[in-house]
């Protein structure tokens, strides 16, 4: 069941992207150009993600399970640090070059795009030299709480 | 700055948003976990028992909801103007940054955010900030 609602929500995710335009590098960057001819909607997708989003974390925040009887995990990670402003300033970097970030490269990919493919692969890269230097490090000193948590 | 109106889709970004925020709201009431795309595909490559199946699970729906979007509609355009060169560092920035920041579009600027964590707020507000500068100086350069 806990598959079933995990595919679910992973195709609603796509189906989002796909209706909201986010898919598109092009429609993406028509946002982050705002010196240019400026096109909105992404803040739009955002605000719709959002007003869904936050009844739905409110509810959560009061459940120590779900409705399917799952432990919730709630990020724990409190702390502004060098890591989460730093890894932002790359990602944006990255972000405004391509026009993707890695759901709509995850959905290009779905539609076959070449370019989708070597955006992931160059990603998956990516995740992977964390994993290493991270790995590396917290083997002598410690690692910082907020790197070994799990997302946002 | 001038409001591009032939390209600016309020409703459909409503709309497809309002989805995006209804696939988050079910993974987290339902298999309690927060729908960060980066988290979710990271989760993999360091695998952990009992940790795997329900991220193969999302991203198997993410890749596959074009094929459900065309059964419904023709698929929308999609339009890479980046060369592969570009793309391929563009995507070693995505990987490692969203790693270290822990989180990218979906696990700070939806989940987070509709969390009221300060942390997401920082990092959507640097994130975003450091996509502008970059498309203006990268359109900039390209232009000259």
């Amino acid at each position: 069941m806990a598959l079933l609602t995990s595919l679910i929500a992973g195709l609603v995710f796509g189906l989002g992207l796909l209706v909201s335009g986010m898919a598109n590098p092009a429609k993406v960057l028509g946002f982050l150009d705002l010196a240019g001819q400026w096109d909105p909607s992404l803040g739009l997708v955002m605000t719709g993600a959002i007003a869904v989003g936050s009844v739905a974390f409110a509810v959560a925040a009061r459940r120590t399970r779900t409705l399917l009887g799952i432990e919730t995990k709630l990020p724990s990670a409190r702390r502004i640090d060098l890591p989460l402003i730093g890894g932002s300033v790359l990602f944006g970097i990255g972000w405004g070059l391509a026009g993707f970030c890695p759901g709509p490269a995850l959905v290009a990919l779905g539609m076959g795009l070449p370019k989708a493919l070597v955006f992931v692969v160059a990603m998956l890269a990516g995740m992977l030299v964390f994993e290493f230097r991270e790995r590396r490090t917290s083997a002598g000193a410690s690692l910082p709480v907020e790197l070994s948590t799990e997302d946002a | 700055m001038t409001i591009d109106w032939i390209a600016f889709t309020p409703w459909s970004a409503l709309a497809g948003g309002a989805l995006i925020g209804l696939a988050a709201a079910m993974l987290i009431l339902l298999n309690g976990r927060i729908a960060g795309i980066s988290g979710i595909l990271a989760g993999l490559l360091v695998p952990r028992a009992g940790d795997v199946r329900w991220r193969v699970a999302f991203l198997l729906g993410l890749v596959i909801a074009p094929l459900l979007y065309e059964t419904w509609r023709p698929l929308p355009p999609i339009r890479v103007d980046a060369t592969y060169g570009v793309l391929a560092v563009a995507g070693l920035l995505v990987g490692v940054g969203t790693r270290y920041a822990a989180g990218c579009t979906s696990g700070h600027g939806v989940c987070g955010l509709s969390r009221l964590s300060p942390r997401s707020l920082a990092a959507t507000l640097v994130f975003m900030a450091a996509g502008f500068l970059t498309v203006f100086m990268w359109r900039g350069l390209l232009a000259v």
